[in-house]
């Protein structure tokens, strides 16, 4: 059995599998020790440093890279760590386009930022080769459940587990990490970087997870709010926004994250992939679909976004990364209808004024439909209300909520890092004033 | 393309860029490579009296300081003169000059100081037909224990003495290279020029430990666990360099002695900075080791399209600079700058505003939107914001033409006026 790029419908194994490995080979290599302090170099230590106000998780940009220039990737380390304990896969999937290096001056000046993303990547890789660095507080007998294994949940976590407090973890999913491990294109994250980096963290002690522990089905609110002296909420945006069209249920149309999701648990060679495929949608989780369906082997990508470019929530970067992969993007399009008998055949579009659709159509050839409209909230256990569409970080007394499902910030993994530590401060101050 | 010939206390050269007595410079095919890359003259390393050969350490003889990207900024080294047999050198020597008679050959001599150790060796010195000898007072490691090298250059009197014994048995041209291990340049060069020195080299390296290996706790470079200090050159000792040309070329006793340059020269701007501060010629050496003989091709370009800019001769610029380079008490204590930020170039760092604001007069002001402005209330123009800001020319110094008003002292600009005038010197001889 041999497929190539050329077989209809939706087949696995359309590259042979050394090219598949290639194409999903580490998208930037690490930087070695020279090349960190080269890079490193190029920093100015500005005053009041643009780049640390626009981190979400404020790490002293300025200091971790002088640590790295003088040969001392391992304090360069604390210092991301002490803000963002998850500074190695944020450093792998942050847009740092549109956070630190858009604001780094020599960005501003020279249209080239200092490589921040790759240095933190770098003092990072090497500080995870030594023992974990940070140690308990005495404990102080007090116990608190964190619901969502996510980067919000992860930070909140060993936040509090440094604190003294004991924490348990209740994650639906099989396996730890959130959206870190199930929600990136894997050439992000190669070599099992979110499970080793999970591990890594959980080596503080402390803190226990319990995977397949889904609130509302094994476990209430209710249950944690009598067992724990406090719970945070960190379960993320499982809810995925439909189309509402017609041809929607055909065999062959899906949702994008769940594609990502799979890829990321498989074997590459057995991800089957159309040999058209068009993509709806024009966030992060579009591209990291259309992307990958071109590196599985996908002869057409096309992803079809309503809006003009300068509304694309996928920043630039990653714009220009899907087009050089081969994908193609359509603006100021959207669906009408999806078209097959029992498989999805093709998919009409019409193209948009402000965002709605005009007269003029077109029909686009497709035996795999992506949709990546966008995520919500999934349904929230009794008592818990949203705020329009998230949930506010203090729902109600002892609860907290942070990450995706909670109002504030962007759904970026660097903010629900940031949202996750604040909370654990807060919880400790409320648990240690009381 | 500018003539580039040079006439150096009579030894002609193609161009005033000469290799200077180092690792480079120690046999002929070295040599020979040079000449073929371009190099208007060379050196030849030091050679020492006839004898059992000088022995080196076979562990590194040289130590390092990097800037970024691991760009060479200084070497220090702990190498010997010679450790080849006078007799190889002394024939190799005399079959390059035979086939190389455009390019200067100068040897570097260092014996006892004795006068039959140097009236034995100079004989044989002028058989090689070389153009003339450099005596090294310079080297501050290993010979110099040995009583010789820095410790004959440190002692004036030494200096006089041997540099006369040197043109009393010999008829070429003699170059004293002086070593800046001292507290003043001008009494080793004063006793040179009284020994009847042609010229004086300057300057040989500076005693130095480049860095401590911090696991072994020993100086580096490293023999077998311990260090002892070696010599430093390369574009770190250039300023230190500059200064005592300076110094030289502009001292009564010594200005009509001829210098040739040495510390540090890696470009041709070096270069022609060394010939605007008094040098006749330039040295190098530390340029060469870091890329190659190569280099000197670049030097002779530059300098070459500099002179044609500046519709100079060579010896146009030679000594240029050397009636602007004056003692403090005569700077004009009248002339006031303000520094000044171009907001277009500015990319918004910040550096000017730390350096001012935490170690100098904090008169920058840091306003919303990260615009920075300096205050002229405060701004005694030192320059420091000028020297960290990352952006050339983005950080100026405007000068406040007279009969203007100073904010910082509330009082306008009048014409030159220097310490020995001012009110304030207690021996002020012209106050008002």
């Amino acid at each position: 059995m041999s497929y190539s790029q050329l077989t209809p419908g939706i087949v696995p194994g359309r590259l042979p599998a050394d090219q598949i490995a290639t194409n999903f080979d580490d998208i930037e290599p690490p930087f070695d020790a020279h090349e960190a302090r080269v890079a490193a170099d190029r920093c100015y230590f500005c005053h009041d440093a643009p780049c640390m106000t626009a981190c979400p998780t404020s790490i002293d940009i300025p200091l971790f890279i002088r640590q790295i220039a003088t040969g001392t990737p391992e304090a360069a380390a604390r210092t991301i760590w002490d803000q963002n304990i998850l500074g190695g896969i944020c450093a792998r999937v942050c847009p740092t386009e549109t956070l630190c290096e858009e604001v780094c001056v020599r960005e501003v000046a020279e249209g080239k930022p200092v490589e921040i993303g790759r240095l933190q990547r770098y003092a990072t890789g090497v500080a995870m080769e030594n023992p974990h660095p940070y140690t308990r507080a005495a404990s102080t007998g007090k116990r608190v459940a964190v619901v969502g294994a996510g980067p919000a949940g992860l930070s909140c976590a060993h936040r509090l587990a440094m604190k003294g407090h004991d924490v348990v973890i209740y994650e639906r999913r099989a396996k730890a990490g959130g959206l870190n491990e199930y929600g990136i294109a894997a050439y992000k994250a190669t070599q099992g970087f979110a499970q080793a980096e999970v591990d890594w963290l959980l080596q503080i002690g402390g803190i226990e997870i319990r995977t397949g522990q889904s609130l509302g089905e094994n476990v209430t609110l209710a249950d944690l709010q009598s067992q724990y002296d406090a719970v945070f909420l960190g379960i993320g945006l499982s809810g995925v926004n439909a189309l509402l069209l017609e041809g929607e249920e055909l065999n062959g149309v899906q949702d994008a994250v769940d594609f990502i999701a799979g890829l990321r648990q498989s074997d590459f060679t057995s991800v089957a992939v159309g040999r058209d495929v068009v993509v709806i949608g024009g966030g992060m989780t579009a591209v990291d679909a259309a992307v990958q369906s071109k590196l599985l082997g996908a002869e057409n990508v096309t992803m079809v976004y309503r809006r003009g470019k300068d509304r694309m929530s996928a920043s630039e970067y990653e714009q220009d990364h899907a087009a050089q992969t081969g994908v193609k993007i359509i603006y100021g399009a959207a669906p009408v209808k999806i078209e097959g008998a029992g498989r999805v055949s093709s998919v009409t579009f019409a193209y948009t004024e402000d965002g709605r659709p005009g007269a003029e159509t077109f029909t686009l050839k497709a035996d795999q439909v992506f949709k990546a409209i966008g995520q919500r909230l999934g349904a929230l256990p009794p008592g818990l209300q949203a705020e329009g569409a998230k949930m506010a970080q203090r729902p109600m007394a002892r609860v907290w909520a942070g990450g995706d499902c909670a109002a504030g910030g962007e759904d970026l993994t660097v903010t629900a890092v940031a949202e996750g530590r604040d909370a654990a401060e807060a919880i400790h101050s409320e648990l240690s004033g009381a | 393309m500018a003539d580039l010939t040079s006439n150096f206390i009579g030894i002609k050269s193609p161009n005033p860029f000469w290799l200077a007595s180092a690792p480079p410079t120690d046999k002929k095919y070295n040599v020979e490579r040079a000449y073929e890359a371009g190099w208007g003259g060379v050196v030849w390393k030091t050679l020492g009296s006839e004898g059992p050969p000088v022995v080196n350490v076979s562990g590194p003889r040289y130590g390092a300081v990097w800037g970024a990207d691991r760009r060479l900024l200084a070497l220090n080294n702990i190498e010997l003169i010679t450790d080849r047999p006078l007799e190889v050198n002394l024939r190799e020597i005399k079959e390059v000059k035979r086939k190389w008679r455009d390019r200067a050959l100068v040897i570097s001599l260092m014996v006892p100081c004795d006068e039959d150790s140097w009236k034995n060796i100079l004989k044989a010195i002028e058989d090689t037909e070389a153009d003339g000898v450099e005596l090294n007072f310079g080297c501050p490691h290993g010979m110099a224990e040995r009583g010789m090298g820095s410790a004959v250059g440190q002692v004036p009197e030494y200096i006089e003495m041997v540099t006369r014994w040197v043109k009393q048995y010999s008829r070429m041209p003699c170059i004293v290279k002086l070593t800046p291990n001292v507290t003043s340049i001008l009494p080793p060069a004063v006793a040179a020029h009284r020994g009847g020195a042609d010229a004086v080299s300057l300057i040989n390296t500076v005693k130095s430990i480049t860095n401590v290996d911090l696991d072994n706790f020993s100086p580096f470079p490293m023999i077998d666990g311990k260090g002892s200090h070696g010599g430093l050159c390369g574009p770190a000792v250039k300023p230190m360099a500059l200064n005592m040309v300076g110094e030289i070329a502009r001292h009564d006793e010594t200005r009509s002695l001829p210098i040739s340059g040495i510390g540090g020269v890696t470009t041709w701007r070096d270069a022609a900075e060394f010939l605007a501060m008094g040098a006749g010629n330039v040295q190098v050496c530390t340029a060469a080791m870091t890329y190659g003989f190569k280099v000197v091709q670049e030097m002779i370009s530059g300098l070459s399209q500099y002179l044609d800019e500046k519709e100079m001769r060579l010896d146009d610029l030679v000594g240029r600079a050397v009636p602007n380079f004056v003692e403090w008490q005569h700077l004009n204590l009248n002339y006031v700058t303000k520094a000044r930020i171009s907001q277009d170039d500015c990319i918004k760092c910040g550096r000017c505003y730390a350096a001012c604001e935490d170690t100098s007069h904090q008169a920058i002001l840091m306003k919303p939107g990260r615009v920075f402005e300096v205050n002229d209330a405060e701004c005694v123009a030192c320059n420091l914001c000028v020297n960290v800001c990352p952006v050339e020319n983005c950080i100026t110094m405007e000068e406040l033409p007279l009969g203007t008003l100073d904010p910082r002292t509330g009082r306008n600009v009048v014409p030159y006026s220097n310490w020995t005038e001012h009110p304030n010197n207690p021996s002020a001889t012209a106050a008002e």
